[in-house]
């Protein structure tokens, strides 16, 4: 794996970006300045970025993930249903389930890509409508209100400590338990090195299959996890929760730095994206342009950062079309 | 290439096995009526389709394909409202796609950037666009003439009555015939399938990869602009959520007939051939009212199956040999 050019400048720059932004917006509406609305901006952030922690560790092995938003929405409707024809099962338990049924979904993404040698892109397109529709099936069309979901689950994400709600702990403990892989962990450098030049890993005698299936994996648990506060936080479960989410999942992810070709892409990058969308989120409403104005924002900045992270390393371009012999080359043999 | 190769026979067998099956399960599903009916939700499909797979088997993907539809119903709308004719409003139309294509061509040429993260890109952007301009609102209120193109038979246009081809299925056949004809028969066609398989190597021996890609791209954007039309025509008015989520019926449409979806590899008969698979096979499970988020699940599991099973096989093939 090779270093991208300037990867402390980038991540200064996003964040002095992100400064600037916020400044301004503030000068329009002090309101935006306030502890308070600093707190909604990371509530708001903290679903993403546990979302986006899982996603980086598939995209740092050339992979990615769409089904994540189907994932979470799934896992979140089952544990609700759980919860609600079990109401005696503890707040543990229903973490722990959520957390399993995710893995176990993106266990499947992680499986027929890593057994088939298919293409990421297009299992996790299929597994996306196919959880989607599973939610339909589980839930027979039906919503789980307000008054219906478990006051455990509703409580997790509300539920204060040290000032700070329970939601943006989880985010902080998922960041940080990213950060010890991808620094220290031997696992965590594999997929660097697995997404950097997946044939040269295989040679180091890095077990490729099970590191692929590995980031699949954590990034389904995360998922579930992220279904289970989703759930909690907007208190309600139905077919299309998050519909669409998982674009900007990748979006921030991009945002960040976090190379969608493989191996490039540092948890620090990845945690200011999710910032930059939070904050441009927020400003939205503040600074009253029409909420309609999110998605195409949202493009817009993924075309520009994909632009200007083209324009820092050039010759790196990579496609995640790439045919799957030559990323795996061996990985059978 | 062979007009039916053995992948192109399975769907071929699977399509009969559908009308059998269905036909036999339910009333009516066999009259001539119900088969031309099963058409109409496949074949703008299949128009996108067509363009999504040039675009896959030259390596590339468009998955912004569905909201530059969006976008070019949105234009004509405003080209009506703003009193334009029936030809200037198809204009626009085509303009506004071609448009969409084009900047989805420039990122990708120009800043060699991979076309699945320009056109996840352009996806946001492009129906952010829409819902921008539209809100919750929609346009309507469309001229006879696009909703006799939509909804109509080529019996009732050229005054034989029996003939009850809807003009949709008749616009996607000759469509087909053409960029079949363009992929399959002349030299550009070749050139995309080398572009597909290695784009360095189609680059040093003199192929223009990129002014190809460029094309491509604006195909997509136009062939767009005319499925939106010709579903603008039948549902009769624009909504921003127009045509949400085509993009993922293209891309299973296109690997469903056997394009490699890592490029250089896949027919347009296949192709044709998977959508009237799909088109006929969610038609039947909504004449049993099954709900259409449980037919994208199976449409969904389609997909997978559909890569699994052949490289499954070859496993097989190769272990027991």
């Amino acid at each position: 794996m090779t270093k991208s050019p300037t990867p402390m400048r980038r991540e200064w720059l996003l964040l002095g970006i992100i400064v600037l932004l916020a400044l301004a917006v503030g000068a329009r509406a002090p309101v935006f300045l306030t502890w308070r609305n600093a707190l909604d901006i990371g509530n708001d952030s903290a679903i993403l970025a546990i979302l986006v922690m899982g996603q980086m560790l598939v995209l740092l092995t050339r992979g990615v993930d769409l089904s994540v938003a189907s994932n979470l929405a799934l896992t979140g409707m089952l544990c609700a249903l759980a919860a609600k024809a079990w109401p005696a099962l503890p707040l543990p338990v229903l973490v722990l389930m959520a957390c399993a049924i995710g893995a176990g979904l993106g266990f499947v993404n992680g499986f027929l890509i890593m057994r088939f040698q298919l293409p990421a892109i297009v299992v996790t397109l299929g597994t996306m409508s196919a959880y989607r529709g599973a939610i339909f099936v589980a839930s027979g069309g039906a919503w789980v209100n307000d008054h219906q979901v478990h006051p455990a689950i509703k409580g997790l994400p509300r539920d204060t400590l040290f000032g700070l709600p329970m939601l943006i702990w989880c985010a902080a403990a998922v960041v940080v338990l990213a950060l010890v892989l991808l620094r220290w962990r031997r696992e965590g450098r594999e997929l660097y090195a697995l997404g950097g030049n997946p044939s040269a890993a295989l040679y180091a005698g890095i077990p490729v299959s099970r590191r692929l299936v590995m980031a699949y994996t954590l990034c389904g648990a995360l998922a579930g996890l992220a279904g289970l506060l989703w759930v909690g936080r907007y208190s309600i479960a139905f077919t299309e929760l998050a519909a669409g989410y998982e674009l900007t999942v990748i979006a921030a992810c991009v945002i960040g730095g976090v190379s969608i070709g493989g191996g490039v892409g540092t948890v620090s990058g990845a945690v200011l994206g999710v910032l930059f969308i939070g904050v441009i989120n927020g400003a939205l409403p503040v600074i009253q342009v029409s909420p309609f104005w999110q998605q195409a924002i949202a493009g817009a900045v993924i075309l520009v950062s994909v632009v200007l992270n083209a324009r820092a390393d050039r010759s790196r371009g990579r496609q995640i079309l790439e045919r799957p012999a030559a990323a795996l080359q061996g990985a059978s043999a | 290439m062979k007009a039916l190769d053995t992948w192109e026979r399975v769907l071929l067998a699977l399509i009969v096995a559908v009308y059998v099956g269905f036909g036999t399960g339910i009333d009516g599903f066999l009259s001539p009526y119900a088969v031309a009916d099963s058409t109409y939700n496949v074949s703008e499909k299949a128009l996108i389709a067509l363009a999504m797979a040039l675009l896959v088997v030259a390596g590339e993907i468009d998955l912004s394909i569905a909201a530059t539809m969006a976008l070019a119903s949105l234009a004509m709308g405003f080209a009506m409202k703003a009193g334009a004719p029936l030809p200037v409003m198809l204009a626009v139309a085509a303009a506004t796609g071609a448009a969409c294509g084009a900047l989805n061509g420039w990122l990708v040429t120009r800043w060699k950037l991979p076309s699945i993260v320009v056109t996840i890109g352009t996806l946001s952007l492009y129906r952010g666009l829409a819902q921008v301009v539209l809100g919750d609102q929609a346009i309507t209120g469309y001229p006879e003439t696009l909703s006799t193109w939509g909804n109509g038979s080529v019996g009732d246009v050229i005054g034989v009555p029996w003939l009850i081809v809807p003009i949709e299925f008749a616009v996607l056949l000759v469509a087909a015939l053409a960029v079949g004809l363009f992929l399959h028969r002349t030299v550009h066609g070749r050139r995309l399938y080398a572009i597909g398989a290695n784009p360095v190597a189609s680059r040093f021996s003199g192929i223009a990869v990129d002014r190809y890609r460029f094309g491509l791209f604006v195909f997509a954007g136009l062939m767009a602009a005319l499925a939106a039309v010709l579903l603008t025509g039948r549902i009769g008015s624009t909504r921003p959520n127009l045509a949400m989520g085509w993009e993922l019926d293209a891309v299973t449409i296109v690997i469903l007939g056997g394009v490699a979806i890592e490029g250089g590899r896949g027919s347009i008969v296949g192709t044709v051939l998977a959508a009237v698979l799909l088109g006929s096979f969610t038609f039947a499970l909504g004449m049993l009212n099954v709900s259409g988020i449980v037919m994208s699940m199976i449409v969904g599991a389609l997909l997978i199956g559909a890569m699994v099973l052949p490289r499954g096989v070859r496993h097989l093939r190769t272990r027991f040999a």
